[in-house]
């Protein structure tokens, strides 16, 4: 799978869970650009993201996230 | 039936809710319940209830239960969920002494005790408790059970106190969270990484389970629930198809997959002693599929547990219209049971309220799979329960009299009723109380009167009441109508209240009943009727009461000239009271 195409289907995740549409998203969007995704909605985006992919990330994985960039890398990690 | 998962719950949240049932839900945890409450809404969306939920701080149900000045009281809630996690209990515990060990789960249930004093105090509430998955946690292993102060001794004893804690106390319920958890095992319960990371004390796909559970209780609470159970019967009830096979040949007992019947009848009869009514709905002829339940040695079920017996080769949607009509419960009550996809999917099409599950391939899974789900949850149960099914047996043998007369005329004349009318008496006193109180539909002015206030209309010179009951040669409906006269100026008589069963409706006791108010009226010297109808959202039915009688209108009364009144025709024929 390519990045833009993982992008592409963070986007529509994120979309479904914080319940927004046509959000703009780059590989350097982090938490703090989009309003509704809080500490609890995190816990549902990465069970979501878990579910799609069919990954399981750790702990120390997930505390690493600092976008969708290093998000991408994760998934790209554990599916290739 | 297998619950939602996260993804369709948050669809429920955008859906509108006007007309939905409202539910004011306070949880109290003692860790994080903020993915929770999203599934408990969503849920509650599922079954049509409004929920207004008040979500505490976590682990501030101490506060929050005995500060009177509290969130809580501020929300009133009518439901109140206390969730308790059972990793959280065992940290607490492992920081226990030995002696406090072995007192851990008494400690526990004393606490809660106090909670549902306090909560009961201070709430019209429901106390739902969430009880304790028994995750075993190795330290004594299989000696544990031997050992009184062993985690999984004190945990095990904790689950145990809790239903006694449940039994004791009639507001108090048991959301079963470790049948859950049996069902699906450790891994789908807790997710440990989550609870290290967010203090989310379960995983988030079980949340979707303990929202279900929850709201199971809740919606059961407010008046949602199962009341009858449809069995189709070849390859349903029996195995076989009992037309080809006959009454040898089909598989129950010992025969062929017969076990596997036998525990679905099994099930049944069980439901039924719990008072859900069973009925029958197959394509077959009647009187061969009758058979079985009379004279095969094995069948659990026998004819005198079937409410409703439908079998013919009319579809099975109007059948279940049929059992409907009959039984007088809301489509939504009712669960429907058959093997054959076709016939599940036309009744889910034509009667989308009607909760038809999937029964799997192979009978051996059928009560595996039943028992999966919540399908027949209760929040209340009274020994008279059972005696139902022969209440709507009866009703069945008139219906079944209905189709086969022409004319309404000539099916009420072969009903052969009979009324008595008598003054309230002391005697009915409590019923008379009960039916002003709890009648919806037909209540033209929907006052309600308490034993004590029937007891002074009984003495008052200025009112004249009356009950109506009746009989017809299928059984006694007993005391099925109540009018109270008030003596209004000269020559008027006022009906105060005027209420009916909806069980006798389109019988013409209405009409029966206007010549005994009309009849009081000459007695009393009293020239007009008057009636009134106070609208509310649930007496709709009786909106054209007394227009369809003949009464004329002025200003929102109705009103009825005694001296050229012709007496209404009817067949039902007064009898005298007898005494007791």
């Amino acid at each position: 799978m390519q990045r833009a195409e993982i992008l592409g289907k963070l986007k529509d995740i994120l979309e479904e869970v914080l319940d927004l549409e046509d959000l703009a998203v780059t590989e350097e969007t982090t938490a703090n650009d989009i309003e509704d995704w809080d500490s609890i909605m995190h816990v549902e985006i990465i069970v979501a993201i878990e579910e799609e992919f069919d990954v399981k990330f750790k702990t120390a994985e997930i505390v690493k996230f600092k976008n969708l960039s290093d998000m991408i890398t994760g998934i790209l990690d554990k599916t290739a | 039936m297998n619950p939602l998962d996260f993804k369709q719950l948050r669809k429920n949240l955008k859906k509108d809710t006007t007309g939905f049932k409202p539910v004011k839900l306070a949880i109290l945890g003692d860790t994080s319940t903020q993915t929770l409450i999203r599934a408990i809404k969503g849920y509650g969306i599922e079954y049509g209830l409004d929920v207004d939920l008040y979500e505490a701080d976590y682990d501030q149900i101490d506060l929050q239960v005995f500060n009177p000045e509290s969130d809580l009281y501020q929300h009133d809630s009518d439901q109140v969920f206390l969730y308790k996690s059972s990793i959280k209990l065992l940290t607490k515990y492992y920081k226990k002494s030995i002696e406090e060990k072995a007192h851990f789960a008494d400690s526990v249930i004393e606490k809660l005790e106090e909670y549902i004093a306090v909560l009961s105090g201070r709430l019209k509430a429901n106390i739902i408790i969430a009880n304790f998955i028994e995750l075993p946690d190795m330290v004594f292993n299989n000696y544990g059970n031997k050992v009184p102060h062993s985690w999984i001794f004190q945990i095990r004893k904790l689950n145990f106190k809790l239903m006694e804690l449940a039994a004791a106390h009639e507001n108090v319920f048991i959301c079963d969270l470790s049948s859950v958890n049996n069902q699906l095992g450790r891994r789908e319960s807790f997710d440990p990484q989550m609870y290290i990371r967010t203090a989310i004390a379960s995983n988030l796909k079980f949340q979707p389970y303990i929202a279900q559970n929850l709201m199971d209780i809740i919606k059961t609470s407010v008046g949602k629930f199962k009341k009858c159970l449809i069995l189709d019967l070849d390859n349903t009830t029996w195995g076989g198809i009992i037309g080809d096979d006959g009454v040898e040949g089909i598989q129950i007992g010992s025969l062929g997959a017969g076990k596997a019947f036998t525990e679905l009848q099994l099930w049944a009869k069980n439901l039924k002693d719990r008072g859900i009514i069973l009925c029958i709905c197959s394509k077959n002829t009647d009187h061969i599929a009758r058979e079985p339940f009379k004279s095969h040695p094995d069948m659990v079920l026998r004819l005198e547990d079937i409410a409703v017996f439908v079998a013919n080769w009319e579809n099975k949607a109007d059948n279940i219209r049929h059992i409907q009509a009959v039984l007088n419960i809301g489509f939504d009550s009712m669960v429907f049971l058959d093997d054959n996809p076709f016939e599940r999917n036309l009744v889910r099409q034509e009667l989308s309220e009607v909760t038809v599950p999937e029964l799997p391939e192979d009978p051996a899974e059928y009560i595996p799979y039943l028992q999966q789900f919540n399908l027949f949850e209760t929040t209340s149960y009274s020994g008279l329960d059972k005696d139902r099914t022969k209440q709507y047996q009866v009703e069945a043998k008139r219906k079944k009299a209905q189709t086969s007369f022409a004319s309404v005329g000539d099916y009420l004349k072969n009903l052969n009723m009979t009324a008595i009318v008598s003054p309230f008496d002391t005697f009915h006193t409590p019923r008379i109380a009960q039916l002003t109180q709890r009648s919806n539909q037909f209540n033209l002015r929907t006052i309600r009167y308490s034993e004590k206030d029937i007891k002074d209309l009984i003495e008052s010179p200025n009112h004249i009441t009356m009950y109506i009951s009746l009989e017809d040669k299928y059984g006694d409906y007993g005391l099925i109508s109540l009018i109270v006269l008030e003596k209004q100026g000269e020559d008027q008589l006022f009906i105060d209240t005027w209420i009916m069963s909806c069980r006798v409706l389109k019988r013409d006791v209405e009409k029966f009943v206007l010549n005994e108010i009309v009849k009081i009226g000459v007695a009393e010297n009293r020239s007009v009727i008057v009636g009134e109808r106070l609208p509310t959202p649930k007496n709709v039915l009786v909106e054209n009461h007394y227009k369809d009688l003949g009464f004329t209108e002025k200003d929102n009364k109705w009103f009825l000239a005694v001296n050229n009144y012709e007496a209404q025709a009817n067949f039902i024929d007064k009898k005298e009271p007898v005494l007791g």
